[in-house]
């Protein structure tokens, strides 16, 4: 009848963590934008009724009822072609977050736990991929993959991995040496299961603050790399496709060149918010919050 | 600290040998140098593109192609372009020029707004100027740096069109012509610099500024600053004095870990304002499928961002004494 004694419900570290998140108000409320523009972007994309490749009768209009984005010079719906190039340019920069932080913690989380040359050989590995210019390297990459969107994914997390790998590798050095890694040793675990069952999941808060961070970046390393012509193209399109495609009209056009990059802005500003909310709320170290 | 220093020379040589080989295979797997030959219209007689193959040592397999490059290198030959007028070295050497211009200059603004801001958030933390530069800091993190540019641009545009007068150029790295003397010219390369130093720099600014204030706000809450005002010292003299020396240390690591992204976004920047920097050599070359000349890029981008990170190490090591001695 210990629970008697004291009447605190049991919680969850899940709960926890959710309690704490749902305490940062800005993280909360960029996450409701976020979840909107998804929407947005997958559901109204689908319900809009012009389409990417629909060419219209109206040309170069400004924002409108018909076009609340207005239209580019050929008649294209803006509207469409920024709800298209939300939907390029989030399903890039999530495919990127997955690829890169399953490689990058099995990779850093290998080398951390093993150590001595095996961590020396694979973080020098990790250390030559940082020490290249991404952009410059996903140019040359890229040029040659054709343009469709989940190649350009796997251009982006081949180069972001290394990151993921060096933060979890970190985590893993200090956990090594704890006492409950110890005690799994003591009673017969594999090295795997040690990895995989008790150290990944003890890393799990940094890994994934920073899986929320490398959408953001992602978003904006493939909107760059599209910009430069070597991402994502036509016919197909992406958010920042649509930036270089409207640079010439800035003055005359402005709704083309200013949607796009707003939309970008949202995106990669409500993740930064959420990915600091997270980062709190995962701190086992917080006691702020206990009501 | 001598021997630290050679330890940590001795670390970075084989990671710029090994760079140097896979910088190599990637490029020369990644794209056919005779595939612009090939698709021309008549197709050209199949002893020209055997000529052509021989020149830039196609014929050859692979591994004898990366030894005969990384041998010419040393001797400062980057090896045939695909272009066959250029020569490779001197065009690199000119370019990366204009491009370091633009990425000291744009590094050094970042540096000194993003210490200014950052002490100055750290010290008035939660006031109404600390949530300014945070709202700003953030902002800038999330805008993609071609848009950035752009409106930098079209806003430069609109200056000079109120002013009546072209202060602001936005087109190109300086102007083909300059009347007057070397004074002339100087005005007319800052005139050119200005629009893109600013786009470059308020990137990285955005980053540094945050982790500054990180870094100075957990000086300010350690005993020896506590002990600094308690005994009576001014204010301002703890925080210029202790708090802001201690606090500037881990900004020469992150400075020096993000030279990379800042390359990265010199590109964007010098197409943007159209520059003929080492940017567009690079982004011309990989649509030529010029081989050697990007092989060539990624080689002197990634020495410079590796002797960075020496010269960063180093620098740390003589800054907190308790590196040295470890």
């Amino acid at each position: 009848m210990r629970d008697r004694e004291l009447p605190v419900a049991q919680r969850s570290q899940a709960q926890l963590v959710l309690r704490r998140f749902r305490q940062h108000r800005l993280a909360v409320s960029s996450l409701i934008v976020l979840l909107a523009l998804v929407l947005l972007a997958f559901v109204g994309g689908w319900l809009w009724r012009y389409s990417v490749a629909d060419l219209t009768s109206d040309e170069s209009v400004p924002p409108s009822w018909a076009h609340p984005f207005g239209t580019d010079a050929a008649g294209h719906d803006t509207f469409a072609q920024v709800l298209r190039g939300t939907q390029i340019s989030i399903g890039i920069s999530v495919l990127v977050a997955v690829f890169a932080t399953v490689i990058g913690t099995v990779w850093g989380a290998t080398a951390g736990y093993y150590g001595r040359r095996l961590d020396t050989v694979m973080m020098r590995i990790a250390d030559l991929v940082l020490t290249l210019p991404l952009l410059a390297v996903a140019a040359v990459l890229g040029h040659n993959v054709g343009g469709s969107w989940w190649l350009i994914a796997v251009v982006i997390a081949g180069l972001y991995w290394a990151y993921v790998a060096r933060v979890a590798r970190g985590v893993v050095l200090s956990l090594r040496e704890k006492e409950f890694v110890e005690a799994a040793r003591a009673i017969g675990a594999s090295d795997a299961r040690i990895i995989f069952r008790h150290l990944v999941p003890n890393a799990f808060g940094s890994i994934i603050v920073n899986a929320t961070v490398l959408v953001s970046v992602a978003i904006l390393l493939e909107t760059a790399l599209s910009y430069l012509g070597f991402g994502v193209r036509p016919p197909d399109t992406s958010l920042g496709l649509l930036v270089s495609e409207a640079q010439t009209a800035v003055e005359t056009r402005p709704w083309l060149f200013f949607f796009p990059g707003l939309f970008i802005i949202l995106i990669a500003l409500t993740i930064n918010f959420i990915g600091d909310g997270l980062r709190d709320a995962l701190d086992p170290q917080q006691t702020r919050v206990r009501k | 600290m001598l021997a630290y220093a050679v330890r940590r020379i001795l670390v970075s040589v084989p990671i710029l040998v090994l760079a140097t080989f896979v910088v190599f295979v990637m490029v020369s797997l990644s794209g056919d140098p005779l595939s612009q030959l090939k698709t021309r219209n008549p197709p050209p007689p199949p002893r020209t593109l055997e000529l052509e193959a021989h020149r830039l040592h196609l014929d050859e397999p692979l591994l004898v192609r990366y030894w005969h490059w990384i041998t010419g290198v040393i001797h400062g030959d980057f090896g045939p372009s695909v272009q066959s007028t250029q020569v490779i070295g001197p065009e690199l050497v000119h370019r990366f020029l204009v491009t370091f211009r633009l990425i000291g200059l744009a590094m050094l603004l970042a540096l000194v707004l993003a210490v200014l801001v950052g002490v100055v958030s750290a010290v008035k933390q939660y006031s109404g100027t600390d949530y300014t530069f945070t709202f700003f800091g953030f902002l800038f993190l999330a805008m993609p740096s071609f848009w950035l540019a752009i409106l930098l641009k079209e806003a430069g545009i609109s200056f000079n069109d109120t002013v009546g007068n072209q202060v602001l150029f936005t087109i190109g790295e300086s102007s083909v012509y300059v009347e007057g003397g070397t004074w002339a010219s100087i005005t007319d390369i800052l005139g050119h610099m200005i629009l893109p130093t600013i786009s470059l720099a308020l990137l990285s600014f955005a980053a540094w500024s945050r982790f500054q204030r990180a870094s100075m706000l957990e000086v300010l809450n350690t005993d020896y600053v506590r002990l600094a005002r308690a005994k009576g010292l001014r204010r301002g003299t703890v925080m210029t004095r202790h708090a802001l020396r201690t606090a500037l240390i881990p900004l020469v690591t992150v400075t020096a870990l993000d030279l990379g992204a800042i390359i990265s976004g010199a590109i964007v920047t010098e197409n943007v304002y159209q520059w003929r920097g080492a940017g567009s050599y690079l982004l011309e070359s990989i649509q030529h499928d010029d081989v050697y000349a990007v092989a060539g890029w990624l080689l002197i981008s990634a020495t410079f961002v590796i002797l960075f990170n020496l010269a960063a190490d180093l620098l740390y090591a003589v800054l907190d004494p308790r590196i040295r001695y470890a």
